[in-house]
Formats: structure tokens, sequence, C-alpha cells
């Protein structure tokens, strides 16, 4: 009950203003902690030297473009089972943000993979199933965008999302199979087997900093897209807004 | 169509009338099949022509090229009956729509799938692939192309009628027909190494498995969003 009644535009937007500076603030407080601990207190790998700090930023955005991307699809189903028009602005809102999630690991992946492999890019399995979520996020957003009529846009993608999300794990073990079978040298992988607590903590801070970020840049965006979708409503014009 | 008509038969009917369709516009069998063996005689011309190079890149050359030319070919999957108010009655039916589509998708394998496995061996045998690896890349073509068929579809539904349909399609569908190429080419490779290429081709079987229950019903319901 309580659900459905925030689920309704007119609720969610106050809500999602009263939260977002709480997020926000906790967001640049965690951040800033997590990058103090992992750019100056974390100690320099005994084989990476300082490039080992690249990972404070590469693991938390490869980590987290996979989990937008499921919460996405998870978004979807419950929008074409339920019909709550409220998910269908969260996946609009998310899509971009994954994407540059995605968009960063790969860069991070291979600022780090010049001074480890010496070379920018290497096909790893890693990174080529990245590569791969980065055009299953552009090809939903270019869905999104070729669609005129919202309610199909929206359902359409989310059919996109869920055939999409079957698939991941099939398109993630292919490439991981493919990578062991053409190479069998022995790189080093982007995590080393041996975390430390030094290394581990800022790692978390950062993981929890970047959730943190997600969750208010999309009750930004949400509150935005609920605005251009609810131009004429009037709640919102009560509200002054 | 009455409604008494059973499964298999509207399946049957269905499928009658698209291979009838497709036999009465042969060129647009031909299109894709020409596309295909187009695509493959230009690496050769982009890579030189030493046997020991094209061996190595024989199997991802054919794949990937059979790739595109099931793509080409998707859009007239439903684009035809769009036009002329024929999808409309297809999901109006009473028969259930994922078979009468899936008879759409059956046809169009067996007019586009199926004639890239059988014209493959010519093609392997330019690209001086051995004949256990000329076997298996047909083995791996009759096991795959369906699944790009399957795959496509759904595709082809949700991109139905858009601006700049088919490179949209492109996008959405080749990132998904990647574990397709990885393991129908693993297959070719392992073979041609001397290794079992049954892991592979069990995989590839299961993937089709999976698309052909799914793949029909999901086309459907993409089918009913871009109808609606």
């Amino acid at each position: 009950m309580i659900f459905q009644k925030f689920a309704a535009p007119k609720y969610f937007y106050p809500l999602a203003g009263k939260c977002l500076p709480w997020f926000g603030w906790l967001c640049v407080l965690t951040l800033a902690t997590g990058l103090y601990l992992g750019l100056f207190v974390a100690p320099p790998d005994y084989q990476q030297g300082e490039t080992v700090r690249i990972m404070f930023i590469h693991v938390p955005s490869a980590w987290m473009s996979m989990f937008v991307y499921a919460v996405m699809a998870g978004a979807a189903a419950i929008g074409l089972v339920w019909k709550i028009k409220l998910t269908d602005s969260f996946i609009t809102a998310s899509a971009p943000i994954g994407a540059s999630f995605t968009l960063l690991a790969l860069l991070t992946g291979s600022l780090w993979g010049k001074p480890m492999w010496g070379a920018w890019w290497v096909w790893d399995a890693r990174l080529t199933s990245e590569l791969i979520l980065l055009f299953l996020y552009l090809g939903f957003m270019s869905l999104q965008s070729a669609i005129d009529d919202p309610r199909r846009a929206s359902r359409a993608g989310a059919i996109l999302l869920l055939v999409g999300v079957i698939n991941l794990p099939v398109i993630h073990y292919s490439v991981e199979w493919w990578n062991t079978l053409h190479q069998p040298s022995s790189v080093a992988r982007l995590d080393g087997p041996r975390i430390h607590s030094s290394i581990l903590i800022p790692l978390l801070v950062m993981m929890a900093g970047f959730k943190l970020f997600f969750v208010s840049v999309v009750l930004l965006r949400m509150r935005s897209i609920i605005l251009d979708n609810e131009a004429n409503s009037r709640w919102l014009q009560e509200q002054g807004a | 169509m009455s409604s008494h008509v059973g499964l298999l038969a509207s399946w049957q009917r269905v499928l009658k009338r698209e291979l009838l369709l497709a036999y009465r516009q042969r060129n647009d069998i031909l299109t894709p099949l020409i596309f295909f063996i187009i695509v493959i005689s230009l690496f050769p011309l982009g890579v030189g022509p030493e046997p020991e190079i094209l061996r190595i890149i024989a199997p991802g050359v054919i794949w990937v090229a059979a790739l595109l030319a099931t793509l080409l070919s998707l859009s007239r999957l439903f684009n035809n009956e769009l036009h002329d108010g024929t999808l409309e009655q297809l999901l109006l039916t009473p028969q259930p729509a994922s078979v009468l589509i899936f008879a759409k998708i059956t046809s169009h394998w067996l007019t586009t799938g199926l004639p890239l496995v059988l014209i493959s061996p010519l093609l392997a045998i330019s690209l001086d692939m051995s004949p256990i690896a000329l076997g298996y890349t047909m083995v791996t073509l009759l096991l795959g192309t369906p699944i790009l068929s399957l795959v496509g579809a759904v595709g082809a539904a949700l991109t139905l009628g858009l601006r700049g349909g088919g490179v949209l399609l492109a996008l959405l569908i080749l990132p998904l027909y990647i574990p397709v190429l990885i393991f129908a080419t693993g297959a070719i490779i392992a073979t041609s190494n001397g290794y079992s290429a049954e892991g592979q081709l069990s995989l590839l079987a299961a993937y089709l498995i999976l698309t052909l229950i799914f793949a029909p019903w999901v086309t459907s319901h993409a089918l009913r969003v871009s109808l609606d």
C-alpha cells in the first residue's frame, strides 16, 4: 500500500526532493573519505607501485556498471508486471549513469593496462565483458531515443532489458571462456588474490560512495523527468514548481 | 483462419504461406546469400592471399559474415506484414501468437540460414580450411543460424517501423550474437587443433534450446508493444 502511494509521481516528487540532500552530502563525505584512504593511507603495491590506486576507481565503477544494469532489469520486470509508471522514469534516469560507470571502468582499465601490460588495450576477459556491457547500454539508450511514443519506448526498453539480462551471464561466461582459450598466458588479473584490509576498507568505502552517487543522481534525474512528464498536471502547479 | 485449427496445423499454414511468398520473391533469398559471399571474398583482398593466414582467420570470417548476412535479412521478417496489415491479423487470431511467429521465424531460417549452411563448404575451401574444419563449420552453422533468426526476431519486433531501424537493429542484436560467435568459432578452432569440440557444440545446442523456448514468446510480446 505504502509503496503504491509513493510510486505516484505526486508523492514521489517531494519525497525525492527531501531525500536528495541527505544522499548527496553523504555521497560527498563517503567519496572524500574513500579517496583519502585510497590515495594517501593505503600502501602502494610492491609489484605495481602507485598505479594500483587506480583500482579504487576502477573496481567500484566496474561493479556499479553491472549492478545498475541488473537493477534496471529488475525495475523493468516490476514495471511490466505491475504497470508502475515510476519504474519507467527510474530506468530512463539510470541508463546514462550506468553507461557512464561502464565507460569509466573501461577508461580506468585501459589506464591501468598501460603500465601493467604495456598496452592501452588488452582483450582481457573482464575488459571485453565491460565493452559488451557498454554496447548493451548504448543499444538500450538508442532504442529508447528512437521511439517517439513514451509508452512504447518504456515497454520496448523493458523487454530489451530483460532479454539482455538473461543473455548477460551467457555473454560473460562465453567471453571468459573465449579468453582462456585464446590467451593461455597467465596475465596478472586486475584484482590480486591477496587483499589486505588497508586496501579492502578504502575499496568498500569507495563502493558505498559510488552507490550513494548513483542514488543521488538518479533521484535528481527522476525529478527532472517527472517535471517534464507532468508539466501540465494540477499537483505540480499547486506546488508552485 | 477458423478457431478450431490446431497448433501444428496453424504453424504449418503460416509456414506454407511464408515459403510461398519467399518463393515468389526469390531475390530476397539471394541478396543475403550474395552479401555473405562478397563479404568473405573481401577478406583475402584485405589481409593478403597467404593460405596460412586465411586458414587461421577463416572460422571468424565465415561466422562474422553469417551474422551480418542474417542481420541484413531481418528487416523483411515483419516489415511487409506490418504495412499490409497482416501482422495485426496474425496477432488477433485465436491461436497463440508465439506459434505463428515461430512459423515465420522457421521460414526466415529456411530462406536465409539454411542457404548459408549449404554454400559454406565452397567458401571454406576458398579460405583453405581442412576437411574436418569444413565439416564443423557446417555443423556450427546448422546449430547457430537458427539462434540468429530467433534472437534477431526479437530485435526486429522491437525496432518495427522505427526510423533508422536497420542500424538500430544491429546495435541491439549484435551484442546478443556474441556467445554464438564464440561457441561456434571455438568449436571449429578446437577441431582443427585436434581437440574435441563436444563442449562448444553442447553449449551451442543449449543456447539454441534456450532461444527456441523463449524467443517466439518474447517476439510476440514485443510485436504487441510495437503495434499498440
